[in-house]
């Protein structure tokens, strides 16, 4: 009997025990993989960012993103990515208004999201190619605005390869991102706030402005920094689209690492940790902005 | 001069017509419910009288003013949504002031009377809190205070109760009722619960297919029911089909028994098919030696205080209800019995 | 209500010429390498180039190796997150979503540091080594769209029940995967690998600074070179673009069918 009983127990222990590591050994490859591929690297470039040439610690790297060309990079950089990440934001906020609650038939709905599943994807190379065939200097909408309407928009300042140029790129695919993203939270704004507000003597702006712009707020201010840094690391598309004419920092980068002008290394690592900094900014925002709406909304 | 006036009222949804040639004077002070299934046209006489729908004809005027084309927010209504409809982003504090803000009301004033509604609704230290901090009753009650707060003339409840657990429900049921006594404010209530309708109402309209089948005090609903469909839909009914075998007198024939209905019955011919109706708590066990019908129990359902009992008559059955008594246990499935029931109480129904 | 209708229909109309003109432009333009007539010519000398067809064979092939491994490492971990360890998933979710935070250049910067002939795993050293090694980007791009499309299906069914159903008729840990798991989430796993594609057919960024004849950096070279192929070659793009998202719909209807029925 209390052999049984010891064996018992001796036995249940051991299984108990041999479980949790067990379990554990389920997530290593994956852990493994993000740990090589993904969290090593980039602590590669963060550490390397404090280190000089010699292996010792040191603040010069990042103090010398201090001059004048290269904080003129990020400013453009952060101009292009607010600027495309607004209006994406903004027009991609009224065309999802339409199809939710502006009274667009329903039809329109499925085909416009697919829409923007496709174009959110397409970033990069081809979509330089697309907007240089239609608003460069021989576009077709550049071409149709000059001879049927008489409105040169390169005299007027506009220029593809510019600060101009980028954002309207860029807003090919920070619309529909804002699209997709803005839908469902429209459509978690229930009828009947509207109709408590109205009964409660409210007008249709004031409903707007005291309950459903409140409640879309972290939505809205989340997505925002969604898009910025989107726009902010987006090398691909810039690179096509203006070579390395436009001094952006995704592009000096880029060009830092190609090696067209590594004189000093370590400045690469405090360019790429500089864009961490940023967007790591920009999507903590997101993620804050985003548990809050989640809340409000259980 | 009635406090709130519907005449001749229609809605069509496309070619579909909701609500058919709908009349209603409802008395200051009154508490009106519409009962009817799902789709009767209920909800929709609701939101015309709040303003979200706009009718294709008739009339609607609160306090002898037409408000028929007035906007929603034209109209000084407090509503009630089954889905709380609190709004996520405001304290309780805020909800419940929100109408007292846009109509500019002082700051003072506002939060006095934000303070009375907490207390109204018993819940004064929730103020600060959120919605989703709250349970379904909790937020529910603190809907009705968003409503009551700007002092509206006319107070509409679109199923407040139903999103709600069965007990919270009956105590909110009782809650809402003593307050709308108490404010003395003019209110329609939409449910499809005949319970709640019957123990909260001063007058019911029963409706169906868009129509106003029959209006009344909830007691004249329940035992005189003026058409099938309320007999059917108003509480449970036993069914009987028969035939007359003596129009004179008012006896059919139901399943082999000679039932005795309570007149005379001069407009069947003698053999004509027949359906009388009988209310679960007119019938009862009778071991009697005469018992108005006789049948087999088909099975017996223990429900805690009460005992339901079916009793098959051949082709009908019958149901009853008896209280529970440890004295006398239920009958046992197949024995055979006889039932008792007052003429009166049987309803012959026109089909 | 009527003016809400009118401002509405004006911004979707303005939307949707924003959309389009490029679209038109960029054809339009891609048909008029012949002078004064449209032609395909463009398509016929991109299509022909034996580059295209090379680099676009390449990047095919790492689409695909990059969605097998992708599935191989979400699949099971998103499952065993799920079964045995329900509170490490705002970790793993966390690291998921990581690859939308770190720009694509810095991780691949990381790579070339960490990865060189030097280093004490010159995956850089070889052709092979460097293929591998922008696989491995890829899967980590590919990782948030991946994870979010196989956590959602693994959602959808009742994860513990069918572990335990299959163990009880004896099966082991690789049968519950490939024959149970796997099938049950396949449209979902399906969803993600066209995504996968579609991001990986185009890439430049990491194949460029890796040096690998992809696709991507092959369209860079191109547009920086020649007039008319591009537009083509982006009408291209997009077309792949189109039909793996429609690819994903498709899918997605069709596993609503079945679902119904249960």
């Amino acid at each position: 009997m209390t052999q049984a009983d010891t064996g018992a127990a001796g036995t249940a222990r051991p299984a108990r025990r041999r479980r949790l590591p067990l379990a554990w050994l389920g997530l290593a490859p994956f852990m493994l993989f993000a740990l090589l591929f993904l969290i090593l690297p980039t602590l590669q470039i963060v550490t390397g960012a404090f280190v000089d040439q010699t292996g010792g610690f040191t603040f010069k790297n990042v103090v010398n993103l201090f001059t004048p060309s290269i904080l003129s990079a990020y400013w453009i950089s952060i101009r292009i990515s607010v600027a495309s990440a607004f209006l994406g934001c903004l027009v991609g906020f009224l065309m999802a208004v339409g199809i939710t609650i502006g009274g667009l038939p329903s039809w329109i709905r499925a085909p416009l999201l697919t829409f923007s599943g496709v174009s959110s994807n397409f970033a990069g190379v081809p979509l330089a190619f697309a907007f240089l065939a239609t608003y460069g200097r021989l576009g077709l909408v550049t071409l149709i605005l000059r001879d049927w309407f008489g409105v040169n928009i390169y005299a007027l300042g506009f220029n593809i390869l510019s600060f101009s140029g980028l954002t309207l790129t860029y807003l090919f695919f920070q619309i529909p991102l804002m699209i997709l993203i803005v839908t469902p939270a429209l459509d978690g704004l229930k009828r009947e706030w509207r109709e408590a507000a109205l009964i409660l003597g409210a007008s249709g702006a004031q409903y707007w402005r005291m309950v459903a712009l409140p409640i879309l707020w972290p939505t809205l201010l989340g997505t925002f920094a969604l898009l910025f840094a989107n726009a902010f690391g987006a090398v691909a598309t810039a690179y096509a689209l203006t070579g390395s004419s436009l001094s952006i920092v995704p592009i000096l980068l880029f060009a830092q690492i190609r090696g067209d002008v590594l004189q000093d290394p370590h400045l690469g690592y405090a360019l790429a940790f500089g864009m961490i900094v940023v967007t790591g900014i920009a999507n903590f925002v997101y993620i804050w902005f985003r548990t809050r709406s989640e809340r409000w909304l259980k | 001069m009635a406090f709130l006036e519907i005449a001749n009222l229609q809605k069509d949804f496309g070619a579909v017509r909701v609500v058919k040639d709908f009349n209603l004077a409802v008395e200051p002070g009154e508490f009106v419910s519409f009962l009817g299934p799902s789709g009767c046209g209920k909800t929709t006489v609701l939101r015309m009288v709040a303003g979200f729908e706009e009718p294709t004809d008739g009339t609607i005027s609160i306090g002898g003013r037409d408000v028929t084309r007035l906007r929603p927010n034209q109209r000084n209504i407090g509503m009630v949504f089954q889905a709380y409809a609190l709004f996520p982003n405001m304290t309780v504090a805020q909800n419940i002031a929100f109408g007292l803000r846009v109509a500019r009301t002082p700051k003072a004033d506002s939060d006095a009377r934000v303070a009375e509604m907490l207390a109204l609704i018993k819940l004064p230290d929730y103020g600060d809190r959120y919605p989703y901090q709250l349970s379904g009753g909790q937020q529910q009650r603190v809907a009705l205070a968003r409503a009551l707060a700007p002092r509206p003339k006319l107070l509409l409840l679109d199923e407040p109760l139903s999103a709600l657990d069965a007990k919270v429900r009956v105590s909110l049921r009782e809650e809402i009722r003593q307050i709308q006594r108490n404010l003395g404010i003019t209110t329609i209530f939409v449910t499809h619960d005949q319970e709640e309708a019957l123990s909260m109402s001063d007058r019911i309209v029963v409706m169906y297919g868009g129509r106003a089948e029959q209006v009344g005090a909830p007691f004249d609903i329940y035992n005189k029911p003026s058409t099938r469909f309320v007999a059917s839909f108003v509480g449970t009914l036993n069914i009987l089909r028969g035939t007359v075998t003596d129009p004179a007198r008012g006896v059919v024939d139901v399943d082999g028994n000679a039932i005795q209905t309570g007149g005379e019955l001069s407009r069947f011919a003698k053999g004509a098919p027949i359906s009388l109706a009988l209310r679960p708590e007119a019938a009862a066990l009778d071991n009697g030696p005469a018992p108005m019908a006789r049948g087999k129990i088909m099975d017996v359902s223990f429900l805690g205080s009460v005992i339901r009992i079916r009793v098959n008559l051949g082709q009908n059955t019958i149901s009853f209800d008896r209280f529970n008594s440890p004295g006398s246990p239920p009958p046992a499935p197949g024995e055979p019995c006889g039932i008792a029931f007052a003429a009166k109480d049987i309803l012959v129904l026109d089909d | 209500m009527k003016t809400n209708r009118f401002w509405s229909w004006l911004f979707l109309l303005l939307g949707v010429a924003y959309f389009v003109f490029p679209l038109i432009g960029t054809f339009e333009f891609s048909l008029k390498m012949r002078r004064g007539a449209y032609s395909f010519d463009a398509y016929r000398t991109v299509l022909t180039d034996p580059q295209f067809q090379a680099t676009f064979g390449y990047s095919v092939t790492m689409a695909l190796a990059t969605i097998v491994m992708g599935v191989v490492l979400v699949v099971p971990t998103a499952y065993w997150v799920r079964l045995k360890l329900p509170s490490w998933r705002p970790v793993i979710e966390f690291i998921t979503l990581l690859p939308l935070v770190i720009p694509a250049i810095v991780v691949v910067f990381g790579y070339i540091r960490l990865y060189n002939t030097s280093s004490w795993l010159p995956l850089t050293g070889s052709a092979m080594g460097t293929n591998i090694l922008l696989m491995f980007g890829y899967t980590t791009l590919a990782l948030p769209y991946m994870y979010r499309a196989v956590d959602t299906g693994l959602r959808a069914i009742d994860v513990g029940t069918l572990t335990e159903a299959a163990q009880s008729l004896g099966a082991g840990w690789i049968t519950i995967m490939t024959r149970v798991i796997l099938p049950n989430v396949l449209v979902a796993v399906l969803s993600g690998a066209f995504l996968t594609f579609a991001i990986v057919i185009g890439e430049f960024t990491m194949a460029a600074l890796l040096n690998r004849p992809a696709f991507g950096p092959y369209l860079q070279l191109i547009g920086a070179n020649r007039a008319y192929e591009p537009a083509a070659l982006a009408v291209i793009a997009f077309g792949i673009t189109w039909l793996c998202m429609g690819l994903i719909q498709l899918v997605s209807r069709f596993s609503k069918l079945p679902n119904a029925g249960r």
